[in-house]
């Protein structure tokens, strides 16, 4: 299924929940919809199933014009936040519901039905109320039940918010096999980034009803578009004054100017274990936090804070201690863009040619 | 009844830690004047009712409660709540949908009507029907002249219970079905439902035992409704006495023992809606449980 949006734009009684969002979707695709809470994520899949009406723009499915047409008719499934699951029907019935509601005779129901509790794993749950399930569980009934009438694109808003951390893994990876085994189009939505990066295979970033940027999770990550992206994507530290930094003395700015700079594009350490000392400059310890798989460093840099990593197996650094700190590359953010700068100091200082 | 507490009696109330109940002796006293006060307000008259209905021998009992006037004052009782029930069964879901999930202007008027019959007094709804649809009353003349009889009659009667106990079932219902949201209804509508099948198969399973609840006191109320009736029916022995008027008129005519005995009947319809209540709230506390 291929899907066309053109200036969708939707007000809430003077809030502008989504405001003149384009974008196209290839067939086949799972797509993370990801953004802050309340930036009008919901919203736009709420259009995109037509359970609510924008205020202006297009919406085309397989090329055809949508925005009059009932949800009922559009064949998209829909996977509620909390799976809205019929509470005075097993999972059998709710399984077959789109099914029933259609009239088909009860051998195909049953064959449909037995399909999917094989393909979600909850064979031997058909007799269970919702309340009898886990909260994964629940979310695979709402998931059966969705794909139940063979809809031609899925949508999913927030489908593991309300699953601990543990089982919502599992699930990720459960749900993004699932959807390349049955090929469907898919769009899922969600405010944790790790979660888009590690499902979607392809990202759009919305804020304040904006879409920001689309693209492939690395593309996003490696050249964000926007300020907004730069910032969001990441751990990232706003540096407000980002000549103040060394290396980038002379880097071209107006006045205002902020930098984003990740803890990866940061690298600390005593002096002889930087490889370009000459590029680094002097900064102090100022707390370090574990992160299990390696440490967190809060680093003071003249009259800036940057954050950094700092693996496990390297010597331990203290509190307070002076270290050295090499800063690779920076973002530097304006209004509505945003451009790498690398260090231009770190070249080598005894090329050695071979 | 005019309003109605829902007992939802769960097991964490009954067992609260050591350091914030209180002491043995205070308990005591506590239960002990609960059941003083109940026993005089409620049982003593409640026994009374039976015992003097059997003072003068089982006989005049059975004379009294099968006498022509008392059987056909217990069939209009029942056909008036046949009627009046249904209508605001059919009322009360339609408000209650209405009101719990469109938003229109005039709703909190609406929901303020709705509680008109709670706040007026019964001889009041009984009088608005008189002034409407009696002799001298906006309608009266053309409805005389068409040979069309409200007033002292069966759907004056009617229309009057139907009034005072119109807000049960919707003032069940609202509460239930907007604290349900539209959730899975929308769930529905996304598998193709459309709006009557979303109702019988989502809306109404969703909130049957609430309303079976509202019936039941709905039903209540309309049994035993007094000062409505009396106002519009007219007291005609043998065709506008519902049971109620019919104890009153007994009681004024000195047949205190006809007169308790058909109080028994009207005590007994009571006791079987109150354990088909019971019975409706265990099973709903037990459906929340689960949920």
């Amino acid at each position: 299924m291929h899907i066309e949006v053109r200036g969708i734009s939707k007000n809430y009684n003077g809030h502008q929940a989504v405001s003149d969002v384009s974008f196209s979707i290839e067939r086949g695709k799972l797509i993370g919809l990801l953004g802050p809470s309340g930036g009008g994520k919901s919203t736009l899949l709420r259009i995109l199933a037509g359970l609510e009406s924008p205020d202006a723009g297009e919406i085309y499915i397989n090329g055809k014009l949508v925005n009059d047409v009932q949800p009922q008719q559009r064949g998209i499934g829909f996977v509620f936040q909390n799976y809205a699951l019929f509470k005075h029907m097993n999972v059998f019935d709710n399984i077959a519901f789109g099914l029933t509601i259609r009239k088909k005779d009860k051998a195909e129901i049953k064959q449909r039905v037995d399909e999917l509790l094989d393909l979600t794993g909850l064979r031997g749950f058909e007799k269970r109320y919702p309340h009898q399930l886990s909260g994964g569980q629940r979310q695979r009934v709402a998931f059966a039940r969705a794909l139940a009438p063979r809809p031609e694109l899925l949508l999913l808003d927030e489908p593991f918010a309300a699953i601990d951390a543990k089982v919502r893994k599992e699930l990720r990876t459960w749900l993004k096999q699932l959807i390349s085994t049955i090929g469907i189009t898919s769009i899922f939505v969600t405010h944790d980034q790790d979660e888009a990066v590690e499902v979607a295979d392809e990202m759009l970033i919305v804020q304040q009803g904006r879409l920001e940027q689309q693209g492939t999770p690395v593309s996003i990550y490696t050249e964000p578009k926007t300020a907004f992206v730069a910032g969001f994507i990441g751990h990232s530290t706003v540096v407000e004054q980002p000549t103040s930094l060394r290396g980038f003395e002379l880097t071209k700015l107006s006045v205002g100017t902020q930098a984003i700079i990740r803890p990866e594009f940061v690298e600390v350490g005593r002096e002889q274990e930087i490889a370009f000392p000459s590029a680094a400059a002097k900064g102090t310890v100022r707390h370090i936090f574990f992160r299990g798989a390696h440490l967190e460093l809060d680093i003071q840099v003249g009259d800036n804070r940057v954050a950094a990593h700092r693996s496990l197996d390297q010597e331990p650094l203290q509190p307070g201690e002076e270290v050295s700190v090499l800063i690779h590359r920076l973002y530097v953010v304006s209004e509505q863009s945003a451009t790498m700068v690398e260090n231009p100091l770190k070249v080598d200082p005894l090329p050695v040619h071979i | 009844m005019a309003g109605a507490i829902t007992a939802h009696l769960s097991e964490k109330a009954s067992k609260r830690p050591k350091h914030i109940t209180e002491s043995p002796i205070i308990r005591v006293v506590l239960i002990g004047i609960a059941l003083l006060f109940l026993g005089l307000i409620v049982l003593l008259p409640l026994a009374s009712i039976f015992v003097e209905a059997f003072k003068k021998g089982f006989e005049v009992y059975v004379a009294s409660v099968t006498d022509p006037d008392a059987i056909s004052a217990l069939k209009l009782t029942l056909m008036t709540v046949l009627i009046a029930v249904p209508l605001n069964t059919v009322f009360g879901i339609a408000a209650a949908w209405a009101i719990s999930k469109f938003q229109f202007r005039g709703k909190n008027v609406l929901i303020t009507l709705i509680d008109l019959p709670f706040a007026v007094s019964p001889v009041i709804s009984g009088l608005i029907f008189v002034l409407l649809f009696g002799a001298q009353g906006m309608f009266g003349p053309w409805l005389a002249e068409h040979d069309i009889k409200i007033i002292f009659a069966l759907p004056g009667i009617v229309l009057a219970t139907t009034f005072v106990t119109f807000p049960f079932i919707a003032r069940e219902l609202i509460p239930l079905m907007q604290a349900q949201g539209v959730q899975e209804e929308e769930a529905a509508a996304s598998l193709g439902a459309k709006g009557w099948q979303i109702f019988w198969r989502v809306t109404l399973p969703n909130v049957k035992w609430g309303l079976l609840y509202g019936i039941i006191l709905c039903n209540a109320r309309a049994v035993g409704e007094f000062g409505a009736v009396s106002v519009v029916s007219g007291h005609i022995r043998g065709e506008t006495n519902t049971l109620p008027l019919h104890i009153e008129i007994l009681y004024n005519e000195y047949q205190f023992s006809a007169s308790f005995a058909v109080a028994s009947l009207l005590v007994l319809l009571a006791l079987v809606t109150l354990i088909v209540k019971s019975l409706v709230e265990w099973k709903s506390a037990q459906q929340q449980a689960e949920e």
